[in-house]
C-alpha cells in the first residue's frame, strides 16, 4: 500500500485537499499514516495554545474613538442631513417639497428604469436629490450665462439681461422654499448657501432690464466674490453622485461562500 | 481565546445587518460605520495579532484596516460580506507592517526576534492545568520556540497559515491577499505547516504530550 505524503496529510488536516475522500479511506485502513497525522496534529495543537491577548470588551468602541478624527467626511455636512431616510420619512415640509417637485414635472423627465422594488425612502430620497440638484444646476447655468453676457455690438452701451432676470425670478421662488425647509430642519449650512444664492438671484431679478457694462461687471464681481458658482457646482456634483448612488444596481449575490475549516 | 467563529445562520444574519450598515454609511450616516467597527474589531484584532505577533502593531493594523475600509466603502457595495472584506484589507496591511518591521529590526544591532510576544504573562498558557514547575518551564520553552518558528516563516507563509489554520478563511480569500493562484496559496499553507513542524516537532514529541497541555480546545 502506498502511504500518504506529508503534503497530502497536511492539506487534508487543513481542509484544502482535493482528494479528501481518498485520504480518509486510506487513513481508516492505515495505522502508520494515522500516527503520522497525529504527530502533525500535535504540533498544530501546541500552536493553538498560543494566546491572543483580549483587547477588552470595549475594544470596538476604543477603535471607533481612535479612528473618528481621521475619518474623511463622506458628504458635505450641511446637506447630508437632507438624505437621511429617517428624517425624510417624517417631515411634512419635505413631503410638501416633494409634491412641488412632482408638480414641476422635473422628476419624471429623469431616468426611471423599472425601479418598482425600490423602497419608499429610496424613492423619496431620489426625488429630493433630483429636485435640489436640478435647482442648483439651473441656477448655475443662469449665473454662468449672466457672467458671460456681453454687448452684441462693442459699441453698445447697454446689455439686455431680461432673459436671465426672468429665470432668476423663477429660481428665487424655488430657492426660498428650499431655504425655508433647510432652516426649519436646522440645516443652517445648506440654508446659508441657499441664502447667499438668494441674494445673488435677488440682485439679478431687481436689476434693470438693460444694464451698463459697468453694472454688469458689478454683478459679475459679486458672484465671484461670494464664490457662489463654486459652491453651487460642488453641491450640484455631490447631488449627482447621490443620485447615482441611490439608483439601485442589479442585485448581486456573493457566490463564493467560504468553506470553513473548523466547525 | 477571544471571539468565537460565528455559526452559519448567525453569520448570515450578521452579513445582512452589515449590508444595511454599509448602505447607511454610504448614504452619509457616518455613525452607521461605528456598528461595523464595533462588530468586527475583535476578529480583526485577533487576525492582526497572529500575523504581527505583537499588540502595538496589531492595534495599528486594526485602525488602519477600518480607515481603509471606510475610504474604499464605495467599492464594497457589490460584495456581500463585510467581515471577509475587512479581513482581507487587514491582512494586506499586516503584511506591509511585517515587512516594515523587518526592515526596522535589520537596522537594529541586536534583533529582538521574539521578545515582543513575551509581553503576556506566560502563565496564561497553563490556565486550566496545574502549573507544576516542570510543566511551566516546558511551556515557556515551547512558547519561545513557537514564536521563533512563526517569526521564521516568510510573510506569505505566516499570512497563509494564520488565515487558513486559525481564521478558517477560504483558500480564494488567501489567494487574493497573497496575489497568487488558489493552487499556490494551498502550497503556501502546506509549506508553512511543514516548516513549523520541522521546527517544533522536537519540542512536542517528548515529555508531556502536546494535546494534554492546558489547551482549552
Ligand atoms: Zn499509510
Amino acid at each position: 500500500m502506498k502511504h500518504m505524503t506529508e503534503e497530502e496529510l497536511i492539506t487534508y488536516r487543513e481542509g484544502i485537499s482535493a482528494q479528501r475522500a481518498e485520504i480518509a479511506r486510506h487513513l481508516a485502513a492505515c495505522q502508520e499514516c494515522r500516527a503520522e497525522l497525529e504527530r502533525i496534529e500535535a504540533v498544530l495543537a501546541a500552536l493553538d495554545t498560543m494566546p491572543v491577548p483580549n483587547p477588552g470588551d470595549d475594544y470596538g468602541r476604543h477603535v471607533w474613538q481612535q479612528i473618528t478624527p481621521r475619518l474623511p467626511e463622506r458628504t458635505a455636512r450641511w446637506w447630508q442631513a437632507w438624505f437621511d431616510p429617517k428624517r425624510l420619512g417624517t417631515l411634512a415640509s419635505v413631503a410638501a417639497l416633494l409634491v412641488m417637485a412632482f408638480l414641476a414635472g422635473r422628476i419624471t423627465k429623469r431616468d426611471h428604469t423599472g425601479n418598482d422594488v425600490a423602497s419608499t425612502d429610496q424613492i423619496r430620497e431620489r426625488i429630493l436629490v433630483v429636485a435640489v440638484g436640478d435647482h442648483l444646476g439651473r441656477s448655475e447655468r443662469m449665473l454662468i450665462e449672466l457672467s458671460n453676457a456681453a454687448p452684441l455690438d462693442p459699441a453698445q452701451k447697454q446689455v439686455n439681461i431680461s432673459a436671465e432676470q426672468s429665470r432668476a425670478e423663477d429660481l428665487l421662488d424655488e430657492n426660498r422654499m428650499y431655504r425655508q425647509t433647510a432652516l426649519q430642519e436646522g440645516d443652517t449650512g445648506l440654508a446659508s448657501v441657499l441664502d447667499e444664492l438668494e441674494r445673488v438671484l435677488l440682485d439679478v431679478a431687481h436689476s434693470p432690464e438693460e444694464v451698463t457694462p459697468a453694472q454688469l461687471e458689478k454683478i459679475r464681481q459679486k458672484i465671484e466674490a461670494q464664490g457662489i458658482l463654486f459652491k453651487v457646482r460642488v453641491v450640484g456634483r455631490e447631488l449627482q453622485e447621490r443620485q447615482k448612488a441611490t439608483t439601485p444596481a442589479p442585485a448581486q449575490k456573493n457566490s463564493t461562500e467560504s468553506e470553513r475549516n473548523k466547525a | 481565546m477571544i471571539g468565537m467563529q460565528p455559526s452559519v445562520e448567525n453569520a448570515q444574519t450578521i452579513a445582512e445587518s452589515d449590508a444595511v450598515a454599509v448602505k447607511r454609511t454610504l448614504a452619509g450616516e457616518r455613525d452607521a460605520f461605528r456598528v461595523l467597527v464595533e462588530r468586527h474589531s475583535h476578529n480583526v484584532f485577533r487576525l492582526a495579532y497572529r500575523m504581527t505577533g505583537n499588540r502595538p502593531d496589531a492595534e495599528e493594523v486594526v485602525q488602519e484596516a477600518f480607515l481603509r475600509a471606510y475610504q474604499k466603502l464605495g467599492k464594497f457595495e457589490a460584495r456581500a460580506n463585510f467581515g471577509t472584506w475587512v479581513y482581507r484589507i487587514a491582512a494586506n496591511y499586516a503584511i506591509d507592517r511585517m515587512r516594515q518591521r523587518k526592515k526596522e529590526e535589520a537596522r537594529k544591532v541586536e534583533p529582538a526576534v521574539h521578545e515582543e510576544g513575551m509581553e503576556n504573562d506566560p502563565v496564561t498558557l497553563v490556565q486550566d492545568a496545574k502549573p507544576t514547575p516542570e510543566r511551566l518551564a516546558h511551556n515557556i520553552e515551547l512558547r519561545k520556540q513557537m514564536e521563533i518558528a512563526l517569526a521564521a516563516l516568510s510573510h506569505s507563509e505566516r499570512t497563509a497559515f494564520v488565515m487558513r489554520h486559525w481564521e478558517g478563511c477560504a483558500i480564494e480569500e488567501i489567494a487574493e491577499v497573497l496575489k497568487s493562484s488558489s493552487g499556490a496559496a494551498k502550497n503556501t499553507v502546506f509549506r508553512a505547516v511543514q516548516k513549523l513542524r520541522l521546527a517544533l516537532q522536537p519540542f512536542v514529541g517528548k515529555g508531556t504530550p502536546a494535546r494534554a497541555m492546558g489547551t482549552e480546545s
